[in-house]
């Protein structure tokens, strides 16, 4: 059942050293408050699950967080590469990166898959393409040729991911713990349900979910903590709250491809005075404080009981 | 859009005096006249999705947009940077989930045409966007990855391909096939059971190539104005296959050009504050 902490109590109880981690978002609700605790909280050796690692994956693989990626799509969106992935996978700084490189369908499958409590999933695809044979990390293949038992036809069967916790962040939270999130809701719900734990991070807390058109109600039951983190997908957006920063996206490219440049903005934008609002979850807990840094939920935002 | 675009003047014949455009111009506009109104598209960032927006602007106003992210039917007002942009969502006649669109709209072969862009393409339209050098293991430059080409590669009823022309990014042989043309040749996506018919257009900053009807190797079959056939040959990785009824394609018109400039001055609303 959902318990209401603060961010740093929910990394520290819920993400341990070693651990496969998925941060998901597609595009849309990327937790990046959460990827920052994570780098706060110095957990190392994690395998990183993400179809799409955008610019969250390349901080937390800069920080030295990372030694395993399973993905489908390096890049930042509509920018150009991610320099800090490039650098561990080119040069193995800081430290090397073993890839499990799957497609977009496939990623999406073996969430499903996890999710459902099956050992893996079916779909055309990966015949003819280089992916059809690269390794998993363990050396052993996570894709493999499959026989249709009706029809006789070859299909391809993707394994199930399923990580030890996964990390979202969504709109709304309920004061039972009951999520929302609505707009581009990508691959959440899947990887929520594949994982062992699931973290959420919210923009507020309300005393009742307004239903909203397609949207993912996670029931309180599924998520182990929710932490009241308003601008906590920053700079990702949250339909309804905010815009996607591409301001930023662009000022990264610059940021990351200097190893000291992206060092000193860590220092100070992660760890640091220069740290944005979000990442300060903790301070927004405590009851009865208002969240300022939401205009529209400064009136009835509720921090929880940590 | 990526980088700047380059002036190409030079290549205009003079008689076109002040419609002087830059070959990404010419190239979008090219992209958007191979989409036909009422299609179902699937949009990638960057030039794609300029030409099909400009598309839906100019000659195709029932042109469906559909990004990876879930939009299905998008009618953003402004240019997106990232596929997940908010105003892609606002303006969807649907928002579906990621399984979902690859699983129930993509795989099953309902999307009319898909925009891909390669880092390396080969003479049978095959795509790497993975790693380029000959060791996955020590990749010389570690690119991207798949993402949701495969897929659009695979399934769609066609391709589209846009990609500048050079000897790097044309050749022979692709490093790593990250999403399958025609693979070694006639028969080859028949034998793998690919349901899409593969690449009809190669577009790039010198002219058009489309697969040979026999043996699908990427023929040049249009050139823009001011380029010689032999420019093209000597940026192209392997021995060029000419078309017999090889084209000069008809430059972008004042009001095409004036549309798609309209299109990327257009400013997000709420930005820029």
């Amino acid at each position: 059942m959902a318990e209401f902490v603060s961010l740093a109590d929910a990394i520290a109880a819920s993400v341990f050293d070693g651990d496969a981690v998925a941060m998901e978002g597609f595009t849309h609700l990327i937790p990046f408050a959460a990827g920052h605790e994570v780098i706060r909280q110095e957990r190392r050796d994690l395998t990183l699950i993400r179809m799409t690692p955008d610019v969250i994956y390349d901080q937390l693989i800069g920080a030295g967080c990372a030694s395993r990626l399973i993905f489908s799509w390096g890049g930042n969106p509509g920018v150009g590469s991610l320099h800090r992935f490039r650098d561990a996978v080119e040069n193995g700084w800081p430290s090397p990166l073993l890839l499990e490189e799957h497609r977009h369908a496939g990623m999406a499958n073996r969430y499903v898959a996890g999710a459902s409590g099956v050992p893996f999933a079916v779909l055309r695809g990966y015949r003819g393409t280089g992916l059809e044979n690269l390794p998993g990390l363990d050396g052993q293949p996570t894709v493999k040729p499959i026989t249709c038992p009706f029809t006789g036809e070859t299909l391809t069967a993707v394994a199930a991911l399923r990580p030890d916790v996964t990390i979202i962040h969504a709109q709304q939270a309920d004061r039972a713990g009951n999520v929302q999130l609505w707009g581009i809701v990508g691959v959440q719900k899947e990887a929520v349900l594949a994982a062992s734990r699931a973290v959420v991070t919210v923009e507020e807390i309300v005393d009742r979910l307004t239903p909203q058109p397609g949207a993912v109600v996670l029931p309180a039951w599924t998520v182990d903590y929710i932490a009241c983190v308003p601008g906590g997908s920053h700079p990702s957006y949250a339909l309804g709250y905010s815009q996607r920063d591409n301001d930023f996206y662009v000022a990264w490219d610059a940021i990351s491809r200097d190893r000291e440049r992206f060092g000193q903005w860590l220092k100070s934008d992660v760890q640091g005075p220069a740290r944005p609002a979000a990442d300060a979850g903790a301070v927004l807990t405590g009851a009865g404080n208002a969240v300022g840094a939401s205009s529209r939920s400064a009136g009835d935002a509720w921090g929880g009981t940590a | 859009m990526t980088g700047t675009p380059r002036q190409v003047s030079s290549l205009v014949p003079d008689d076109t005096q002040d419609t002087a455009y830059t070959s990404d111009e010419m190239m979008t506009v090219c992209a958007s006249r191979a989409l036909r109104d009422g299609m179902t598209c699937f949009v990638g960032i960057g030039l794609p999705s300029t030409a099909a927006n400009l598309a839906r602007a100019t000659h195709a106003p029932n042109l469906v947009l559909i990004y990876e992210s879930g939009t299905i039917g998008a009618k953003p007002a402004w240019l997106p940077l990232s596929i997940g942009d908010g105003v892609l969502a606002e303006t969807a006649d649907a928002v579906v989930s990621v399984p979902e669109i690859f699983n129930y709209w993509l795989q099953p072969g309902r999307i009319d045409v898909g925009f891909l862009g390669a880092a390396q393409l080969d003479r049978f339209g095959n795509i790497n966007t993975t790693v380029i050098g000959p060791s996955y293991d020590q990749p010389k430059v570690r690119l991207p990855g798949a993402g949701g080409a495969p897929e659009i590669a695979a399934s769609c009823r066609e391709v589209i391909i846009v990609i500048r022309q050079s000897t790097r990014s044309l050749v022979e042989r692709v490093d790593f096939i990250t999403s399958v043309g025609y693979g070694d040749g006639a028969g080859y996506r028949e034998r793998l059971g690919l349901t899409g018919a593969g690449p009809r257009k190669v577009i790039t900053d010198l002219g058009v190539m489309e697969p040979d009807p026999v043996s699908r190797e990427l023929t040049l079959t249009g050139i823009f104005p001011g380029v010689a056939v032999a420019d093209v040959a000597a940026r192209t990785g392997w021995d060029l296959a000419v078309s017999a009824h090889l084209q000069v394609l008809t430059p972008p018109s004042d009001a095409e050009l004036a549309a798609v400039r309209a299109l990327q001055a257009r400013i997000p609303e709420g930005a820029g504050s």
